[in-house]
C-alpha cells in the first residue's frame, strides 16, 4: 500500500515536470504576453469563439509561424501598474482604463503605436479619437467604453421619481439606495448633482460634495462595490448606480418579484479601456498584429457579446448578427447616441487627480464613513 | 453542561461548514445570481468544462502544487532527519528557529521579499523578465518547507533511537538502515507533511501573486483577478468539485493512518516486554 502510494506519487512527479517543460514550447514559437482584466476577453463558453486559440490559428495559417500567447488576468488598474512597474514582467499588449494611460504615458511607459500594422484602426469611432489621455492617438487603441446610469427596481419606485442623480437622494427610499463603496465614485454622485466639476482642485467644492454625502448617509442602505449585483436582484435593495454593461447581468438575474431599469442622469462618469504597448514588449510588431486581429469583425463582435460593455468599433455595433443578438432594448442602452461623446467625456470623466487631492479626498471619505 | 456543549460543537460546525453549503447549493443554480436561486441545473458545470482559461489556470495550480509539494516533502525530511541527529541542543533550537521562520512570517512579507530577490538576481543575470513558473515553484517550496519538517521531525523523536542501531548492527549500511527502517517509522509524518503541503501550495494566492511571471497563472490569481466583473457561478462549481477531491483525500489519507496504527501495535509490545526480562 505504501509503496504503491510512494510510487504513484514519484510518476505524478515526473509526469508534472514532464509537463509543465513540454508547455513552454520550442524555441521557433514567438510569445506574446497579453496582459488583461478578467473576464473581459470572450473564452470559448457557451459556444462563444476563443478569440485567443482564433488568434494563434489565424496568425499560423497567415505568417506561417507558430505564436502562444500567455494570457494573465488583473483586478484593477492599479495591481497591473504595480506588476509593470516592478520591473519583474514583461508584457506585449496590456489593456488600462484612461486615467491609468495616462499616467503610464506621462511615466514613459508606453511604447508609440505603428498604426501602418493597425489598419482596423479605420473602424474605430471618430468620438474615441483624440480624448484627454491620449490626445495625439500616438498610444492607445480604444477597446470598450461604459457610461454610469441609475438602475432602479419598477416595482418599488414611482415613474414620477425617476430622472437625474436626485433619485439617489429621495427620502421616500430611504433604506433602500445603495452607494459606492469607493471615495471617487461615490464623491462623484455628489458633484454630478451639485454641477460640480469631477476633476476640481478647490477644497471647498469637495467640502460641499461631502455635505451632499452626509445628507444622503441616512437613507443609505449600504455602501457596495460588487455586492450591489446580490442587493439589487433579491430586491434588497431598489437603486443604486453602476454600469450600463452590469445592468444587463442584473436584470438576468433578477428574482421574480423585482423588475430592475435602467436610465442615464443627464451627466455622468465614462470610462474607456483601451489597447496599448508597454515599454517592456519584445516584439512590437507582434504586438500590433494582435491589436489589429482583435479589432477585425469576427473576434471584436465575439468580444463585445461577451463582456455585455459597449465597444467603439464599428464592425461590431454596426453587425447584423451582433444588433440582433443583443436585442433593441440593449442597443438603446448600451449605445446612447454618440454625437458629442468626446466632448462630454473630456468634460465630466474622472482624471487622474494630484496627490494632495486625493489625500484630501480619502480625508473627507474617511469622516463620511466614521461620524 | 451537555445540551450547552452540544450546542457550541453546532455553532462551530454551522460556522465551519455553512458557507461551503451555501457555494455548493449555489453551484447549481440555473441562473447567476447568489441571492435568487432559479432553478437546479448543472449549467455550471457544463460551463466549466469548456472554459479552456480556467481549466489551464486549474492545470497550473495543480502542476505547481504537485511538485511544490513533493521537492518540499524530500526537502523537508531530509531536513527533519539532519536536525534530529545535531548533538548541540542550542543547535537544534536554532535550526529549528530558522525554518520556523517562512510559517510564521506574514505572507505578504514572504511574498515581497521573495519577489524582491528574484528581481535583483534577474537585474545581475540581465534577464529581462525574472518572474516565471521556476521563481514561482522556488516561492511554494520555501513555504511548504516548514509544515513538513514540523510534522517529521515528532515522528522522528518518537521512533526508537535502538531501532537503526540494531539494523545497522546487523549488517545495514547507515542509508540502508535508513530506508528499511527508519522511512517507514516516520512514512505517516511525512505524508501528512505532504498533503499539508500540497493544500498550502493549492490556496496560495498572497506569495503566488507577488512572484507569478508572465502567463502562469495560478487558480486563486484567476479567481482574484475576475472581480472587475462577478465571479461567475462556474467558480462555485470548481470550488464544489476541489472541496470533494480534498474530502476524499483526507479520508484516504486518515484511513491509512488508522490501518498502520493498527498494524504497529503489536510488535511494539514485544519489543517492550522482552527488554524488561532481560535483566
Amino acid at each position: 500500500m505504501k509503496r504503491t502510494l510512494a510510487l504513484a506519487l514519484v510518476l505524478a512527479l515526473v509526469l508534472s515536470l514532464g509537463l509543465c517543460l513540454t508547455s513552454c514550447g520550442g524555441s521557433d514559437t514567438l510569445t506574446l504576453n497579453v496582459y488583461n482584466w478578467g473576464e473581459y476577453i470572450s473564452d470559448g463558453s457557451d459556444g462563444s469563439l476563443d478569440t485567443i486559440k482564433a488568434f494563434e490559428s489565424w496568425y499560423e495559417a497567415e505568417y506561417g509561424q507558430k505564436v502562444k500567447v500567455n494570457y494573465s488576468t488583473y483586478a484593477s488598474n492599479e495591481d497591473m501598474y504595480a506588476k509593470l512597474k516592478s520591473g519583474a514582467v514583461s508584457y506585449d499588449v496590456i489593456i488600462p482604463s484612461d486615467y491609468m494611460i495616462a499616467r503610464l504615458k506621462d511615466e514613459d511607459m508606453l511604447l508609440p503605436l505603428n498604426f501602418d500594422n493597425i489598419p482596423n484602426y479605420q473602424y474605430i469611432d471618430s468620438e474615441f479619437q483624440g480624448l484627454y489621455y491620449d490626445p495625439d492617438n500616438l498610444y492607445s487603441v480604444p477597446y470598450t467604453y461604459g457610461v454610469v446610469g441609475i438602475i432602479y427596481d419598477a416595482n418599488k419606485v414611482d415613474e414620477a421619481d425617476v430622472g437625474g442623480w436626485d433619485l439617489l437622494w429621495n427620502e421616500k427610499y430611504a433604506g433602500s439606495i445603495l452607494q459606492f463603496n469607493n471615495s471617487r465614485d461615490a464623491f462623484g454622485t455628489a458633484m454630478y448633482k451639485l454641477g460640480i466639476d469631477v476633476n476640481t482642485t478647490d477644497k471647498s467644492q469637495w467640502d460641499q460634495a461631502l455635505q451632499e454625502l452626509m445628507t444622503q448617509r441616512p437613507l443609505v442602505k449600504a455602501y457596495v462595490m460588487d455586492e450591489i449585483f446580490n442587493a439589487l436582484e433579491s430586491g434588497e435593495a431598489a437603486i443604486g448606480a453602476y454600469y450600463a454593461g452590469d445592468y444587463f447581468t442584473m436584470a438576468d438575474a433578477q428574482a421574480d418579484t423585482v423588475d430592475l431599469q435602467f436610465y442615464y442622469p443627464e451627466v455622468t462618469n465614462y470610462f474607456v479601456d483601451a489597447m496599448c504597448i508597454p515599454s517592456c514588449c519584445g516584439n512590437q510588431e507582434l504586438a500590433e498584429i494582435f491589436i489589429n486581429y482583435m479589432l477585425s469583425e469576427e473576434p471584436a463582435v465575439a468580444n463585445a457579446e461577451y463582456i455585455y460593455y459597449a465597444t467603439p468599433n464599428s464592425l461590431v455595433y454596426e453587425n447584423e448578427t451582433y444588433i440582433e443578438d443583443m436585442g433593441e432594448d440593449v442597443m438603446d442602452i448600451l449605445y446612447p447616441a454618440l454625437d458629442g461623446f468626446s466632448a462630454q467625456y473630456n468634460q465630466y470623466a474622472y482624471r487622474n487627480l494630484p496627490d494632495d487631492m486625493l489625500d484630501y479626498m480619502n480625508t473627507l471619505w474617511e469622516n463620511l464613513k466614521i461620524t | 453542561m451537555k445540551p450547552l456543549a452540544k450546542l457550541y460543537t453546532a455553532l462551530i460546525f454551522l460556522f465551519l461548514f455553512a458557507p461551503i453549503a451555501i457555494l455548493l447549493v449555489f453551484s447549481f443554480n440555473s441562473g447567476n445570481s447568489l441571492s435568487v436561486f432559479s432553478g437546479f441545473s448543472l449549467y455550471w458545470y457544463k460551463e466549466l468544462f469548456h472554459d479552456t482559461n480556467t481549466l489551464g489556470a486549474l492545470k497550473n495550480t495543480l502542476v505547481l502544487a504537485l511538485c511544490a509539494s513533493l521537492i518540499a516533502t524530500i526537502m523537508g525530511t531530509a531536513a527533519a532527519v539532519g536536525i534530529n541527529k545535531l548533538r548541540s541542543k542550542y543547535m537544534r533550537a536554532a535550526m529549528n528557529t530558522v525554518t520556523n521562520i517562512p510559517m510564521v512570517n506574514p505572507d505578504i512579507i514572504t511574498g515581497i521579499s521573495l519577489m524582491l530577490m528574484f528581481v535583483f538576481v534577474g537585474r545581475l543575470m540581465g534577464l529581462s523578465t525574472s518572474l516565471n513558473f521556476w521563481t514561482m515553484l522556488i516561492a511554494h517550496i520555501t513555504f511548504c518547507l516548514p509544515y513538513v519538517i514540523l510534522q517529521v521531525l515528532p515522528k522522528l523523536r518518537q521512533m526508537d533511537k535502538s531501532l537503526p542501531e540494531a539494523a545497522m548492527d546487523l549488517g545495514c549500511t547507515p542509508f540502508r538502515a535508513f530506508l528499511k527502517v527508519e522511512l517507514p517509522e516516520i512514512f505517516p509524518g511525512i505524508l501528512t507533511g505532504l498533503i499539508m503541503a500540497f493544500t498550502l501550495s493549492l490556496d496560495d494566492f498572497v506569495i503566488s501573486y507577488f512572484t507569478a511571471g508572465n502567463g502562469f497563472e495560478t487558480l486563486p490569481i484567476r479567481i482574484y483577478s475576475m472581480t472587475k466583473k462577478t465571479v461567475t457561478p462556474k467558480m462555485y462549481a470548481l470550488a464544489t468539485i476541489t472541496f470533494f477531491v480534498i474530502l476524499a483525500l483526507l479520508l484516504m489519507s486518515n484511513l491509512a493512518d488508522t490501518d498502520d496504527r493498527g498494524k504497529e501495535k503489536q510488535p511494539r509490545r514485544k519489543h517492550g516486554r522482552k527488554k524488561r526480562t532481560d535483566p
